[in-house]
């Protein structure tokens, strides 16, 4: 897994496998123009993810991890934008594709699964009509083997009796059994990247634990690459490979999911990792980190974590540090800064 | 179930409230003339089904489940929100239902009160934040000096770990975290002894979770208050409880010593809510698989409720409701399988490695 760590600002060091990662972002900024001025939502953020992957984005609310995975299939809603940066889908940017172009590559390249289930599926079609749309769309086949592929699919995903639900209507699925729905209808002609944001936070326990199964289950099953975004960081140790770390609209820390979860090298992931409890760790405080993310329009000078950061120096209100190699990880702060005196000791 | 005594929880602390045998239904029913037209019974949604428990002096309870279980219709029960069906809420003793005069009412009102989870719907957009804090004060008349209610708000703040000077704003302008904070400080103001909390950091973030879960702590420890914590949240609830109930499908399948029931589970469904949570250590650990999920409770199954998705249901689960039986942690648990001591080790292991083989990504 260590082999897969990447270098975000040298792409070039990418590309020595041979192949070209799936997906490449570089330099993403994602801005709405207000009234007030240009909010920044995403700065700066670059990372890559190789076929078969499974990347955890994780953050807190408004750290900008849903904007990022928007902005990657290309439906960020108005007046948020792209404000620069780069996506590749295997080589070729999709950042700048035409609506009709980008359509197609949506469902058929990248397939998407959203935290409400409901929201996803049109409750005026059957799951099955909406299954043979989809598949109809991207691929020539006809009625009958589409819905034989859309049968194939459901009983995939764990749904009973797949010739009796394929058609019925969403609203006679359960909670968990629409997600499963979602996740049929986000893989249905083979997508080599699924975008999942928070696919399992409006689900039970007991659900979100099948649907995360059946999820690795099929994207290994098919090849495909996730780009998992949650803020949860158990979902996240069950399933990814790697993990990016993001706060107030950019990448703090990235490495293999073992590293970030039991070595957080960022002051923020650090706090982050504390704050959570954990069942059997009988601690009489949790570790907080003192408060608040800072809103878009407030957002500090520097490192944008140093007024909260328990190691702050100096240099961290002055100058911003970018992401500097952190044992096998990667961490935008200055205690990794191998000229940094302060940094000696650290990782 | 009618005789058996209220639980004492295995300890000999003092019991500040107790829950005996209670029972909330929500009449259901299609209207009247649907009924008579379509010859339709009037049915009723059983949300809490004869739960008993106690909380001493000083504790908190915790009650887990997943949605639809009741542990909201119990917590709004509990704090009078709601009219029981059937059964007693005793807090200090006294009964809550038998209170005839409103100024005993108001009494034992005053002493419990109750945090919301959305702290976004739960405060008055249009107060400013020292007439939200200084509400329960006026209502209850504890106090009529303009100047001491300020003074009394201003603590109030400062105790949740906001300033005297947040008072004069209004509630949008703070996180969400310090709304939950200006919720914590409202329910303070009447000096209560037992709080009943639904889901308070839910809508949180984890580091504002923290925050906030630190100062209920804090809180507890300076004012000795009582809580009664309703989660879904095992992680957070093993951190603040000192008891925990488990509710499936508006029964009480398993309750003790918070500590005990995490190390030790008896239950079947609590042994699988514990599997299911997503495990940070990545030891690798076998697990329970889940199956199914959580029926309509309009429609729960016969016998145990829990039978459909128990990996060791068998007849008598499917045709008889389980009754409390006392563990050996002193709590009790309601499970045939447990009380006829079907689920040796052997079994339990058998069930984890039966179905794994076919699920697991290889």
């Amino acid at each position: 897994m260590a082999d897969r760590t990447l270098a975000p600002h040298s792409p070039a060091e990418a590309h020595k496998g041979g192949k070209p990662p799936l997906l490449e972002v570089r330099n993403l900024q994602v801005e709405f123009p207000t009234r007030r001025g240009l909010l920044k939502a995403v700065r700066d953020v670059s990372f890559s993810l190789q076929e078969g992957e499974i990347l955890g984005v994780v953050g807190e609310s408004g750290a900008g991890k849903s904007l990022t995975g928007t902005a990657v299939i290309g439906l960020l809603e108005p007046p948020g934008r792209i404000g620069g940066g780069e996506i590749l889908l295997n080589g070729r940017r999709i950042d700048n594709l035409p609506y009709a172009q980008m359509r197609r590559i949506r469902g058929k390249e990248i397939g998407m699964v959203f935290q409400d289930p409901l929201t996803s599926l049109n409750p005026l079609y059957t799951v099955g009509q909406q299954l043979i749309e989809t598949i109809r769309t991207h691929t020539d086949l006809s009625e009958a083997r589409a819905r034989a592929r859309a049968l194939e699919l459901l009983a995939d995903v764990g749904i009973p009796a797949p010739e009796r639900r394929i058609d019925q209507y969403p609203h006679q699925f359960s909670g968990g059994m629409r997600q499963r729905v979602v996740i049929a209808l986000a893989l249905c002609v083979n997508p080599k990247l699924v975008i999942a944001d928070e696919p399992t936070t409006a689900l039970d326990v007991s659900i979100q634990a099948q649907i995360i199964k059946v999820l690795k289950r099929l994207c290994h099953e098919h090849g495909a690459a996730v780009m998992l975004i949650t803020h949860d960081m158990g979902v996240i140790a069950e399933t990814a490979d790697r993990v990016a770390v993001m706060y107030a609209g950019r990448l703090v820390e990235i490495g293999p999911v073992r590293e970030v979860v039991k070595n957080p090298r960022h002051p923020y992931t650090r706090g982050l990792m504390g704050s959570i409890p954990v069942i059997g760790h009988d601690q009489e405080r949790l570790n907080q980190i003192e408060g608040s993310m800072p809103r878009l329009t407030e957002i500090p000078s520097g490192c944008p974590f140093h007024p909260r950061c328990p190691e702050v120096f100096e240099r961290c209100p002055r100058e911003r540090p970018d992401l500097l190699p952190a044992g096998p990880s990667q961490a935008a702060c200055w205690l990794y800064d191998p000229e940094e005196p302060r940094g000696a000791g650290h990782g | 179930m009618a005789d058996v005594a209220p639980a004492v929880l295995g300890s000999q602390e003092e019991a500040l409230v107790e829950v005996v045998e209670l029972s909330k239904e929500f009449d259901v029913s299609p209207p009247l003339l649907t009924r008579l037209l379509q010859g339709q019974q009037k049915s009723f949604l059983r949300a809490v089904d004869e739960v008993s428990f106690s909380i001493p002096r000083g504790r908190t309870f915790s009650l887990v489940g997943e949605s639809g279980c009741g542990k909201s219709t119990l917590a709004r029960l509990v704090v009078g929100l709601y009219a029981p069906t059937r059964g007693r809420i005793l807090i200090d003793g006294k009964e809550l239902s038998r209170l005839r005069s409103r100024r005993e009412q108001a009494q034992v009102r005053r002493r419990l009160q109750m945090i919301f989870q959305d702290p976004f719907a739960s405060l008055n957009p249009r107060w400013r934040v020292r007439d939200i804090i200084a509400e329960p004060i006026r209502a209850h008349g504890l106090m009529s000096d303009r100047k001491a209610i300020d003074r009394r708000v201003g603590e109030l703040l400062e105790l949740v770990r906001l300033t005297a000077a947040d008072g004069l704003k209004y509630p949008h302008e703070f996180s969400g975290g310090q709304r939950q904070r200006i919720s914590i400080a409202r329910a303070l103001a009447s000096n209560p002894e037992f709080l009943v909390c639904d889901e308070p950091t839910s809508a949180l973030d984890v580091s504002v979770q923290a925050q906030i879960l630190n100062l209920m702590k804090d809180l507890q420890r300076e004012l000795g208050l009582t809580y009664l914590f309703i989660s879904h949240d095992l992680a957070v609830v093993y951190h603040l409880s000192d008891y925990l109930g488990v509710m499936y499908l508006g029964r009480v399948v398993e309750w003790g010593a918070a500590r005990n029931v995490f190390a030790n589970p008896q239950h079947p469904y609590t042994r699988m809510l514990l599997d299911a949570i997503p495990d940070l250590e990545m030891s690798g650990r076998q697990r329970i698989p889940v199956r199914g999920e959580v029926p309509s409770p309009m429609d729960p199954p016969s016998g145990c409720h829990f039978n459909p998705r128990c990996p060791f249901a068998n007849e008598r689960c499917r045709a008889e409701i389980p009754m409390p039986i006392p563990t050996v942690h002193g709590g009790e648990v309601r499970c045939h399988a447990v009380e006829e001591g079907r689920l040796t080790e052997e079994v339990v292991r058998d069930a984890l490695r039966r179905p794994l083989a076919e699920e697991e990504v290889p």
